[in-house]
């Protein structure tokens, strides 16, 4: 066999989804769903915080969402996914029961094995708080390993806060910052209101020795990058986690491609120091 | 016993002034307490003054007609409340309530200008330090403005 044939052979795997099984269904906020689900037969992949899979709604097409579970739970792969579009909508409406195809895990992964030893600063915005809760997972799970840890959190307003318990739990511990804001208020809103990255400059940490991550909408993880790198973060310890139309997920058909990178292989997390320059650049 | 002056050199947004500034702006200052659900001014008062948050929390308040009042920012143990005492006709463009028991000191508006206005230096360190929290909260505000979070919620 030549390299050329070994090589569509090896894509052609990549393509073929396993099916899986839903077995929970939960509304998180009013068009956010997490979904437990298991393979229908074999075993789960393993997967690292910050990756994502394809999942296949048959009949109606493939997107990719990032992976929400714990890393260390082997028994369920878990997403959490906002009904956006045709695909997403039709996952949102999945129940107990129904059957997807799943490829992956694919792309990059949080840095947070790199991060032992550093304080760190985890950023989220919305659903982004969803890629990064298996980071989250793995910091708390070993948390001695780690130094100061903030995790600040912007939603668009009180109801739209994703994982609104689990925020409330991490904020009762009491070795972690947690700081919660939201956009738009009103009077019955005890919290913050205002944007994420303000709260950055306020969270107390070593910037030289710390591991920032953040997930979030592009425009927000910009700022944020930005209050980040001012709070005096080199930008290699800064990490985004990008999104873009990813189709293939294996770095072949180029429709998530941004600049040199494709971000299904090459992220979807990846470092300030190798985006800086071109998030602002509007053709890409 | 600590002093006003002491107190009000420790407060972030002071951090650095001059001692010789320090005792002019002290001689326009006076503390505050605020219980939960007082307010600091409401929108069209006279903005005679302006605080620096030492502890609690403030809602900054809009009041939209026919509706409940629309809370659009909040402002924390060191940092301030107000610019509309520097820019003529110095009224003041939203509510400010306090969240939970709340100490500041608030600066007298009319004795800071007239002291600004005679000792230039005094007005440049004034301004220096008010104008990033101006373009801080207008950056944020047009941030906030581009609603990034998706769609509204129906």
């Amino acid at each position: 066999m030549n390299l050329a044939a070994s090589r569509t052979d090896q894509a052609a795997d990549h393509f073929l989804p396993t099916p899986y099984r839903v077995v929970a269904a939960k509304r998180e906020i009013r068009d956010i769903v997490t979904l437990d689900m298991v393979p229908v037969s074999g075993e789960m992949p393993e997967f690292l915080p910050g990756q994502f899979n394809m999942l296949y709604v048959f009949g109606v097409g493939e997107v990719a969402i990032s992976i929400s579970g714990d890393p260390a739970d082997k028994s369920r792969m878990i997403h959490t996914v906002r009904d956006v579009g045709a695909v997403s909508d039709a996952i949102a409406a999945l129940g107990p029961g129904a059957t997807l195809g799943l490829r992956g895990p694919y792309g990059t992964a949080w840095p947070v094995a790199d991060a032992e030893g550093n304080d760190v600063v985890i950023v989220a915005g919305g659903l982004g708080l969803a890629p990064l809760r298996p980071a989250i997972y793995r910091v708390l799970a070993n948390r001695e390993r780690y130094g100061r840890v903030a995790i600040l959190y912007g939603a668009r307003e009180p109801a739209d806060i994703l994982f609104r318990h689990e925020l409330e739990t991490w904020r009762k511990q009491l070795d972690i910052n947690v700081e919660v804001t939201v956009d738009h208020a009103d009077q019955t809103w005890h919290g913050s209101v205002g944007v994420v990255p303000p709260l950055i400059a306020r969270a107390g940490f070593d910037p030289e020795n710390t591991v920032a991550m953040v997930c979030g909408p592009e425009v927000m993880m910009r700022f944020s990058a930005v209050a980040l790198g001012d709070a005096g973060v080199p930008f290699e310890r800064i990490h985004l986690s990008m999104e873009r139309n990813m189709k293939c997920a294996i770095g072949l058909c180029g429709h998530c491609q941004f600049g040199p990178d494709f971000i299904c292989k090459d992220g979807a997390v990846m470092s300030y120091d190798r985006l800086a320059g071109k998030l602002t650049i509007r053709e890409l | 016993m600590e002093t006003l002056e002491r107190i009000l050199m420790d407060h972030p947004f002071f951090a650095g002034f001059g001692k010789e500034f320090g005792e002019l702006v002290t001689g326009c200052a006076r503390n505050h307490v605020f219980e939960a659900g007082k307010y600091l001014f409401h929108e069209g008062d006279a903005a005679d003054e302006f605080y620096l948050i030492r502890h609690g929390k403030v809602a900054l308040e809009i009041l939209p007609p026919g509706q409940r009042p629309v809370v659009i920012g909040t402002v924390r143990e060191g940092e301030i409340v107000g610019a509309s005492w520097l820019v003529p006709p110095y009224r003041w463009m939203f509510d400010a309530r306090a969240m939970e028991l709340t100490r500041a000191i608030g600066i007298d508006a009319a004795c800071l200008r007239t002291k600004c206005e005679a000792d230039p230096k005094l007005g440049y360190e004034m301004m220096k330090r008010f104008l990033p929290v101006l373009v801080q909260r207008l950056q944020s505000a047009r941030l906030q403005l581009l609603d990034v979070y998706g769609r509204r919620a129906g």
